[in-house]
């Protein structure tokens, strides 16, 4: 078996590594745009329709060149899309049912097709069925220049139209009020998705290009509240996960580089989505036991203060009971916590068993706070 | 109720002072509008609008869920297809005059989880005056600053946006049509599930535009604050109902006639319109004009 220095510095892996970085870039930017204006599902039917493109590309050009085959996946993605439109438009289907009903079909259709070449043993079809699940060794450093092409507009139209693209995602509408061009910026946007999900197919495939788009944005979208931020994270996210899938189907020829290229990206996801500050599920989880601690607290310092008054006395102390009575297995710990906070002290019984409670002089007054606090809200 | 004096265009005269001619055309007036119709998928949701607007006025218009209010501001930013009719902004054509115009959409019209802050939001009231690629500097910051500070959220500028109250988020999209730096201002239900010191907030800020000389109209959905407020009154149901100053419209034969009858008296208004969204329209809606066939136009 080669080493990974091998690899790295034979040519064709250069290439293919270069792609895979140019690709995830690409992905991560668009997939942005694409996460926000909730195209998703829209990604998706274009890369599964995108497979009868490639065949119908195929048997036109009679050779397994990129460029007639991205023709071929372009038109028939657009095809699909403008049926989605329709669907939705025309019929009761809902627009995931639409999605769902398309990509079916074009997907269906591509893979009748698929097996209908590979059955014709007509001469230079061996490979097509990378574009199933993708291929990055069969990269050819032409694939690399239409590659980075496509990543160099892409990149760059973001880059130049920067704040237009900002505000057509945000808020359509208003966009419209200023008179701008709406729905052909959102034309480009759509076509420069359409565009990096046909170009990435022979290195990932139909079938898991769009999560290639999807993947780096949503991870990227949990680390960040600013758009750029999100951006060049999610460009990060994808080249990284694109080199990692790569490298690892080209030390271990015969796995597939999309499920790999596919999988690192998922996997920066999952731990993005568990894991972030602030929207982060751990974090929320977190966040909200820590949330519900402190309205019990209050709660049960209110509740003593009320208590002592109806004895007439601020300091009167309370039997646990009556708090476990309201609160059960949760009252001890709270008012553990309590205690260690200097709020409440547990007092021996003067009579009859069970601990005793009372506020402290600083519990009185958080608790009066608290009280005052509830009425003025119940005002508003 | 203002009458028209105007010789109405003629539907057919496509060579009249159509949208396409620039020339001055009710110049005296804020807001012009002839003969608009909007459709959406063969229902008409706006039938032969005229409507004029004077410069200078605090105007409300009201109406029952599909009525055709939000049709009615977008129509005349130029969002909507427009069937038939023409609208005119200080006497020209109004998409000659978008700059002119401050915008408020509903609030609810956009994802507010979206990756930006309170101030960024603002500073888009300023993309229209830079143009294109240009990107907002300096000046553009303080502008956006102040009018942050000038509706009590200076202190939430650079929060996350999902991390506003609604009352503060539209506060926020206040701020960003006062960096417009408009003379009409149309904002839709700008007080629709706000707190109550957000809406005196809100109120506040209209009444200082109209003495500004600013021409504010607002789709405003409380019957009951609404003669308060506004001092001019605009009853649509698909059709203009009534139109002019408030005290002139503002009778209950007016809004039986928007309402179709349903209303009991101004007591029980409250609570009949609580569910007033721009949603579906209830089945029990009567409707006096345009036959009730109006869907309001999904947003």
């Amino acid at each position: 078996m080669e080493t990974v220095w091998d690899v790295l510095t034979d040519f064709t892996v250069r290439n293919a590594l270069l792609g895979a970085l140019l690709l995830g870039t690409l992905s991560g930017v668009l997939g942005t745009f694409a996460v926000l204006r909730e195209q998703s599902l829209l990604g998706d039917a274009l890369s599964h329709a995108a497979l009868p493109g490639i065949c119908i590309g195929f048997l036109v050009a009679g050779s397994r060149q990129l460029w007639p085959l991205a023709l071929g996946a372009l038109v028939v993605g657009a095809a699909a899309a403008w049926c989605v439109l329709l669907l939705t438009r025309h019929s009761r289907l809902k627009s995931d049912a639409s999605v769902g009903v398309v990509l079916s079909t074009f997907f269906a259709g591509g893979t009748v097709l698929l097996t209908y070449i590979q059955n014709q043993q007509l001469p230079g079809q061996a490979g097509l069925d990378s574009f199933l699940f993708g291929q990055a060794a069969a990269m050819l450093p032409s694939d690399l220049w239409a590659m980075g092409a496509v990543a160099a507009v892409g990149i760059g139209l973001v880059l130049v139209f920067w704040k237009e693209f900002k505000l057509v995602t945000f808020d359509p509408g208003f966009a419209r009020s200023l008179g701008w061009p709406v729905r052909l910026l959102e034309g480009v946007l759509t076509s420069m998705i359409a565009l990096a999900v046909v170009i990435g197919l022979q290195m990932v495939g139909v079938v898991l290009m769009v999560a290639l788009i999807i993947a780096p944005a949503a991870a990227a979208r949990q680390w960040t509240q600013r758009l750029e931020t999100m951006v060049l994270l999610a460009a990060l996210f994808g080249a990284a996960s694109g080199a990692a899938g790569t490298l690892v189907s080209l030390v271990r020829p015969g796995l597939a580089t999309g499920p790999l290229i596919v999988l690192c990206a998922t996997g920066i996801a999952a731990l993005s989505l568990l894991l972030a500050p602030r929207r982060g599920v751990v974090w929320r989880a977190v966040q909200r036991r820590r949330t519900r601690a402190e309205v019990e607290s209050g709660r049960v310092l209110v509740d003593l203060l009320q208590l002592a008054r109806a004895h007439g006395d601020e300091n009167y102390a309370s039997a646990q009971g009556m708090i476990n009575a309201v609160y059960g297995a949760d009252a001890q710990a709270t008012l553990v916590r309590l205690e260690k906070e200097g709020l409440v002290r547990p007092v021996a019984p003067e009579h009859g068993t069970g601990r005793h409670w009372h506020l402290t002089p600083a519990g009185q007054e958080a608790a009066r706070r608290l009280l005052e606090g509830r009425r003025d809200g119940r005002e508003e | 109720m203002t009458v028209h004096s105007e010789p109405v265009q003629a539907p057919w005269d496509r060579a009249g002072a159509g949208s396409s001619v620039d020339v001055e055309h009710e110049p005296s007036l804020a807001l012009h509008i002839e003969d608009l119709t909007v459709s959406y998928e063969y229902r008409p949701v706006l039938w032969d609008i005229d409507l004029d607007i004077p410069p200078g006025v605090l105007g409300a218009v009201v109406g029952p869920n599909g009525a055709g209010k939000s049709t009615l501001i977008k129509a005349i930013l130029g969002m909507v297809p427009v069937a038939a009719g023409h609208i005119y902004v200080f006497g020209r054509p109004h998409h000659r005059q978008l700059s002119r115009i401050g915008y408020v959409p509903q609030r609810t019209s956009v994802d507010w989880d979206f990756p930006t802050t309170a101030l960024d939001v603002v500073m888009m009231g300023l993309y229209g005056k830079l143009g294109w690629i240009r990107r907002p500097g300096k000046a553009e910051r303080q502008k956006a600053l102040e009018a942050l500070e000038h509706v009590g959220m200076a202190p939430y500028a650079h929060r996350q946006i999902s991390q506003l109250s609604g009352g503060q988020q539209q506060r926020v999209f206040l701020a960003r049509a006062l960096v417009q730096d408009a003379d009409l201002y149309l904002m839709d239900e700008p007080m629709a599930g706000v707190d109550a010191t957000t809406e005196r907030h809100i109120i506040g800020l209209l009444k200082e535009l109209r003495s500004r000389g600013k021409t504010v109209l607002v789709v405003h959905h409380d019957l009951q604050t609404v003669s308060q407020y506004f001092d001019w009154l605009v009853l649509l149901n698909v059709r203009i109902i009534a139109q002019g100053p408030m005290h002139e419209v503002y009778t209950l034969d007016n809004l039986r006639h928007t309402y179709g009858g349903q209303i009991r008296l101004l007591q029980g208004l409250a609570g009949a319109l609580a569910t007033d969204g721009d949603g579906e329209a209830k089945p029990g809606d009567g409707r006096s004009a345009g036959d009730g066939g109006a869907a309001a136009l999904g947003r």
